[in-house]
């Protein structure tokens, strides 16, 4: 019986990791990666419409979850028609020599309840930044949702040069709001 | 006080108002002209900007006059003008009123529907009415860009019938929007 029992435990135990920790892929519809960013004191939301989320993540083990993140630069929607052809040029994201953008994570941390926090290294265009990002997660029926926002500094990544390299139209400051929804694996 | 003179001026209130206002539009509608065709640079989102800004300015020195032209009727306009150029000078008058609202209502709601909410001299936010939405703002921006010609057409109209009075009706009615000009003065 105690054996049974120990079995039996052990059997939920793993059950209950492998259930948390590993993540289907994640579901587009339900997912965004959007950006707001200061046009003389304007908010203007934008977004990309593609990207992939390869996650593995366990609430009760955050120190172990992982995120790796690539997302495809063509598929940015700056908020205006004439801002999507001006972003992809040469002076913003340079699409046509860096067609991708990556995150890889470093380290989760526990902040507390349902709260963490992910280092890793962002990169895009040529340049690589330790970028920390706070973020929660939520269990949805078969789903978890995992959400948050960080600021990134446009200048780090050389994003918006020549007329645009000064802060007073286009402020540095820009900030990444990401929703990443995926099933949890039976 | 013959000569088809009318009796008294506007008060100074008025015609301070008023001026300010012309200005204003005559000021707003050239950028609003000259900006749209710009290509996307720095340059081109300042002066949208400077442009939202300046509507709303206008806007409140519009409402300052309504509130002004509620509570002082304007002096009655020279006893020799017949009739159907009454009636039109009151229905041009009346448009124009309404088009100084309309204008910057239309550019404020054309900025909420594309996504570009109007932030007053890049302090003050104003509420977006409408959500994000592209064949709305491009609806809107035709709004705003028709009723801002037909604006154009009836204020050459107004200057044109302004000046009408002055050179051919020898009346009072240009003088006394204008500011220092006594309107003894005018008695030619």
């Amino acid at each position: 019986m105690t054996r049974f029992a120990a079995i039996l435990l052990a059997g939920f135990m793993f059950a209950g990791i492998a259930g948390a920790a590993e993540l289907g892929p994640i579901q587009a519809d339900k997912s965004r990666l959007a950006f707001v960013s200061k046009q003389m004191g304007v908010p203007v939301e934008g977004e990309f419409r593609k990207f992939a989320v390869q996650m593995s993540f366990d609430p009760a083990k955050p120190e172990a979850g992982k995120a790796q993140i690539e997302i495809d630069m063509a598929s940015i929607d700056a908020g205006s028609a004439e801002a999507n052809e001006e972003v992809v040029g040469k002076n913003w994201f340079n699409v046509k020599q860096f067609p991708k953008a990556s995150f890889v994570s470093s380290s989760v941390k526990a902040l507390g309840g349902n709260k963490f926090e992910v280092a890793g290294k962002l990169t895009i265009r040529d340049k690589t930044r330790d970028v920390a990002a706070p973020f929660t997660m939520a269990q949805q029926g078969a789903n978890a949702q995992f959400e948050g926002t960080f600021t990134i500094k446009r200048a780090d990544f050389g994003i918006g040069q020549g007329a645009w390299a000064d802060f007073d139209t286009v402020a540095n400051e820009v900030q990444i709001k990401f929703k990443f929804v995926a099933a949890a694996k039976k | 006080m013959t000569n088809g003179l009318s009796q008294g001026r506007y008060t100074a209130t008025a015609v301070t108002l008023h001026w300010l206002v012309a200005l204003g539009i005559f000021g707003a509608f050239s950028l609003g002209l000259y900006m749209h065709e710009l290509p996307l640079s720095p340059t081109k989102l300042k002066l949208y900007s400077y442009h939202k800004w300046a509507g709303v300015t206008i806007f409140l020195f519009v409402l300052i006059r309504l509130a002004w032209r509620a509570t002082h009727p304007p002096p009655p306009l020279p006893a020799a003008m017949p009739a159907w150029q009454r009636t039109v000078a009151h229905a041009l008058h009346h448009l124009l009123y309404l088009l100084m609202v309309a204008i910057p209502i239309t550019g404020w709601l054309m900025s909420s529907a594309k996504g570009f909410q109007t932030v007053w001299f890049g302090l003050v936010p104003l509420p977006d009415l409408l959500d994000k939405n592209k064949e709305l703002g491009d609806t809107l921006a035709l709004v705003h860009k028709t009723l801002n010609l037909t604006m154009a057409a009836l204020v050459i109209s107004h200057v044109a019938a302004a000046v009408k009075h002055h050179v051919f009706d020898r009346d009072d009615v240009l003088a006394r929007m204008l500011p220092f000009l006594d309107n003894n003065k005018v008695t030619r």
